[in-house]
Formats: C-alpha cells, structure tokens, sequence
C-alpha cells in the first residue's frame, strides 16, 4: 500500500502539528476525512441542498434521492436485505440507545438479563443500564481474561432462560481483541436471543457482511469510517425494524395524526425523526466509496501489517506494558509505561506531532478491572505508515528520558 | 517553548516523591476532586484551627505528573498559613495558570515563589489546565464548600 498516495488523499495531513508532520494515531476515536467527502458535503450546499422527504420542489426531490443513495450504498455495503433495515442516526452511541429503548421497553420485564462483556464501550453499557433502572432487568458481564479478549465459553455460561438479548462489541476499542460474532451469534439463535453488535471498532477495519455475521442489529459510527460527524447508522433486520415501536417522536416519522390518534409508517422511516443530518449523510457516501476503492481486504491487509510492525517495535522498549495480547486483533495498541500517566505520555507526544489518545477510552469497567486508572492509546487508519510507528517509537523514548526512567 | 519547560525538575521530583501525600490524623475539614475527563482524582484533607490558620494540609490521589506536583506543591506551601492568605495564592495560582499573569505575593518566600511558578509551563497546555487546577479548586472546596466534591466538568 502506499500511504503517501493515500495520505495526500487528506488535506489534514498538509498542515503541521506543533511544527512537526502530524502522526494521526487517534483513529479508533475518530478518523480523519478524505477530501472526496469534505469536497461532496461543500457541493451538496452549494448546489443541491434541500430538506429531505417533505416538499415537492426540484431541490428536494435531488436532496433526497442524494441522501437516500447513501442508505442504498450502505446497505449494499454491509449487505443488508432489505433498505428498510439501515437507519440514520446520529452516531453509534444513538443506534444503541435506540435498541435498549425500543427493544427494553417492548420486550425486557423486571428480572430478565441483558448480557454484555467487560469489554464493552459505556456506549454499550449505560443505554443498558437505563432498563436495567426503568425495568428491573439484571446485566451480567462475561469476564475479559489475562488476554483481553472474552472467550465464548465465558459468554455461553451466563446465558439463561432470562437472557433477553446479548449485546457485544466487534472489536474492543482498548485490547483490539476481535469476537467471535458469528459463533457467538449461532449460540444465541439457539436460544432464539438477538445479538446486537457495537461495531464502532469494526466497521471501518474489518470486512462486515450483515449475512455473514448473522446479527440483529449492529451499530456503526461513520465518523470513524472516514466519514463526518453526527452519522451514525443503525442496522437492524427485517423482523426487529417491523416489530419494535418507534423511537423518537416528531416531524417526518408520522403517518398520519389526529387529536386522539398517531398512526405510524414503517422503517426507516418511523425511526428517522426530525429534520437529520443531510449533508453529513451525503457526504458520507464519499466515505463508503473511497473505502470501497482502497478495497476493504487490502485495508484489513495494510493495518495488520502496520499493526505487527508497532507491536513489535513498540515491545522493544523494556519499559512499556502493552495491554492485551488477543489472539485476533484489531489494529489498536494500548499501552502503559512505568511511571508515566498516560495524560503526561499524550502531551510530550503531541509535541513531536504524534496524536494519541490517553484516559480509560470510555471503558471504566475494563480499566478497573486491569487495576488501571488510564491508559494510553495508538490507532491505526488506513493513512499510518511504518514511518508513523517509528516516529512513534522515539517520541515514547522522549517520554523515558525525559521523566529519566 | 520546549516540552521539558512543562516537565521541569521540580514538577517531575514532586511529581515522584510527593509531600505531605497521606491523610492527616488530625484533619477536621476534607473535600473530594474529581477530573472526569482526564481520571486525575485527589482527596485534600486539613486541619484548620480556631484562628483560620492551616495547621495542617495533605492529600491523596492519582493522576498525571501535572495535578500530582501541583497538589503537593500546593501542600507544601499553604501549610502553616492563614486560610485567607492561602486563598490570595490560591487566586494568584489560578490568575497565572489561566491568564499567564505573574505571581505577585509578598507573602511567599523566593523558593516558595519559584515553586509555584514552575507549574507556569502548563497555561500553554490548555487541556492539562485542570489538571494543574484540581487541588487547589479541592482546596477550597474543603473550607469553604457545601457539596465537598469538585467535578472540573460542572
């Protein structure tokens, strides 16, 4: 692969950080965007925006075709069946809530298990809570081993009669550890429990084929699949989108409404409330194709590669603890150094233009349970090259010489 | 401005070997900080006698070098003096960490007044702001406070 051709697809990386070449490590947070879609979202307002789905006028009829492209090219992209199960929302964390709602107020009563892991993202956990809180329900964690990563069996002890849904990440967001979506979704169907995915980690590294996997729902952020902010989408299947009720009420999501009645239509609509982030959208339909050019197998094949490199650099040096040694893994690296927190390891980094990412990365209750306050954080996109690492590398030396250990 | 004038010798010395970290046996008056966004927790305790005077001052925590020196930079200079002296370089910590204004007491010693002033580094560093602020927001907190708990985010 060759990254420089792939960087000077991204206008980010002309500009320089603290003087340095930026060193973009931060893309398991958000990843950076290609010009194709920050150029499509200037074009849309400057030439075609409209609201979409409500007024007759030439302009809405091409915002909407334009905005409805991208659901068409999503749904193609994960292949989905049916168009009806890609909905729009704001973000990954927003497609999660919109399940625990919907689906915790319909089907979850007091006493019935929501199954999750340590691993999970607090997006995949306080949505879950709030039933846990409205309903009565109980949430039981599969435990993370030495590795990082939950084994199957750790999953396949906890689910009983109650469990009423399992809901699992694709890639943990702090060990990288990949699960196994597709067994653990074949022991869930066994026992006729839908399986939702946080597929935040996954979606933009890793090929994900809504047949293949199989699951009920899977919740992806498309700002980290080079795509813009205020996107998220919301895959559901057929069955889920037809039985669960609507999850925000207002403009648009109607069908028809009476001074004693609200008639609703169907999906995506009646999910879809209010006025949603157009542009955005559109522009995101620059992101699945760019994705699509650079081909989702050479992406997997370039990360792993990059992946491999900085583990092993970065192991050379005696002083670090990387975090988790999954057997699959992501193309994340978190790490410790002894006697550095890792908010002092981000700022001398930053100043060698290297941007990672420190804190518990919305994962508290991974991090408690590594005895962990804070860790430090390497991503990798599509754009990192073996160069990256290696400036990487030093500027983590910098860190040792500078607090001398 | 080089990174190693944030990380100068005293922060990383009083980073590493904190003073006063512990809980005071004879604290009357304690408050919690909290740094959500960064995790930097800190516990001040302190003794503050009939005459408003500092008696005693420590602290307990974990966080970044930052919020770990200024924490017992801090206990080390305020303790021992009145708390209405001790809120003026409070102020005066807070008006050079966030504007970059100079120290200007009369009532700190030279030393006292180079410590302090080599945390000034951090105002260039405007995500670790809190974290050089936390304990002396704490600080406050445990005199003066009803909540007893500070959340650098509210």
């Amino acid at each position: 692969m060759d990254t420089k051709e792939i960087k000077s697809k991204f206008p980010i990386f002309k500009n320089k950080v603290n003087g340095k070449q930026l060193v973009y490590l931060d893309s398991a947070n958000s990843s950076q965007k290609p010009k194709t879609v920050i150029d499509r979202i200037s074009k849309f307002y400057s030439k075609e925006f409209s609201n979409v789905g409500r007024s007759v006028h030439s302009l809405a009829v091409t915002a909407t075709n334009r905005f409805e492209e991208t659901r068409d090219l999503m749904k193609k992209y994960i292949n989905a069946k049916y168009r009806e199960e890609i909905i729009f929302t704001k973000n990954a964390t927003e497609a999660i809530n919109l399940v625990a709602s919907t689906y915790g107020e319909k089907f979850i009563e007091s006493g019935d298990e929501i199954l999750i892991t340590e691993l999970e993202h607090h997006a995949n956990y306080v949505p879950w809570h709030f039933i846990r809180e409205k309903k009565g329900a109980i949430i039981k964690f599969a435990k993370c081993n030495d590795k990082g990563e939950v084994d199957i069996d750790e999953i396949k002890k906890l689910i009983t009669n109650k469990t009423k849904i399992i809901a699992i990440t694709h890639i943990s967001n702090v060990t990288g550890a990949i699960m196994p979506i597709k067994k653990i979704v074949d022991l869930a169907s066994q026992k006729k429990i839908p399986v939702l995915v946080d597929g935040c980690q996954g979606a933009p590294h890793v090929k994900v084929d809504m047949q293949e996997l199989g699951c009920d729902f899977y919740a992806i952020s498309c700002h980290k699949m080079y795509g813009p902010t205020g996107v998220g989408i919301l895959y559901a299947k057929k069955k889920w989108v037809d039985a669960l009720p609507p999850y925000q009420g207002g403009g648009g999501m109607i069908e028809e409404v009476k001074k004693n009645n609200i008639t609703f239509p169907g999906s995506p609509t009646k999910f879809e409330a209010g006025t949603l982030q157009t542009a955005e959208v559109v522009g995101f339909s620059e992101s699945i194709k760019f994705i699509k050019d650079v081909g989702i197998k050479n992406i997997m094949k370039h990360e792993k590669e990059i992946l491999e490199y900085g583990l092993e650099k970065i192991k050379k040096n005696n002083s670090v603890k990387i975090i988790g040694e999954p057997k699959n893994r992501g193309s994340i690296i978190s790490f410790t150094i002894k006697g550095i927190h890792p908010h002092d390891i981000a700022t001398i980094l930053d100043e060698d233009g290297v941007a990672i990412r420190a804190g518990h990365h919305c994962c508290q209750i991974l991090h408690d349970k590594m005895g962990l306050a804070a860790s430090a954080r390497a991503s990798l996109g599509i754009y990192n090259s073996k160069e990256d690492i290696d400036i990487l590398s030093n500027a983590i030396k910098k860190c040792n010489k500078i607090f001398n250990n | 401005m080089d990174i190693k004038e944030l990380y100068q010798e005293i922060i990383l010395d009083h980073g590493k070997n904190p003073r006063n970290k512990n809980i005071c046996k004879d604290f009357n008056k304690d408050a919690k900080g909290h740094n959500p966004l960064c995790g930097d927790k800190v516990h001040i305790y302190l003794k503050l006698d009939n005459e408003k005077k500092l008696e005693n001052i420590s602290f307990e925590g974990e966080g970044c070098a930052i919020s770990m020196a200024s924490a017992s930079i801090m206990t080390e200079i305020i303790k021992g003096k009145q708390f209405n002296i001790a809120k003026k370089i409070q102020e005066d910590f807070l008006n050079m960490i966030k504007e970059g204004s100079k120290l200007n007491m009369n009532s700190l010693t030279d030393t006292e007044n180079m410590t302090m002033m080599s945390l000034s580094g951090v105002k260039r560093f405007p995500m670790r702001v809190k974290c050089a602020t936390l304990a002396w927001h704490t600080f406050i907190e445990a005199v003066e406070g009803n909540k007893k708990i500070v959340n650098t985010e509210n």
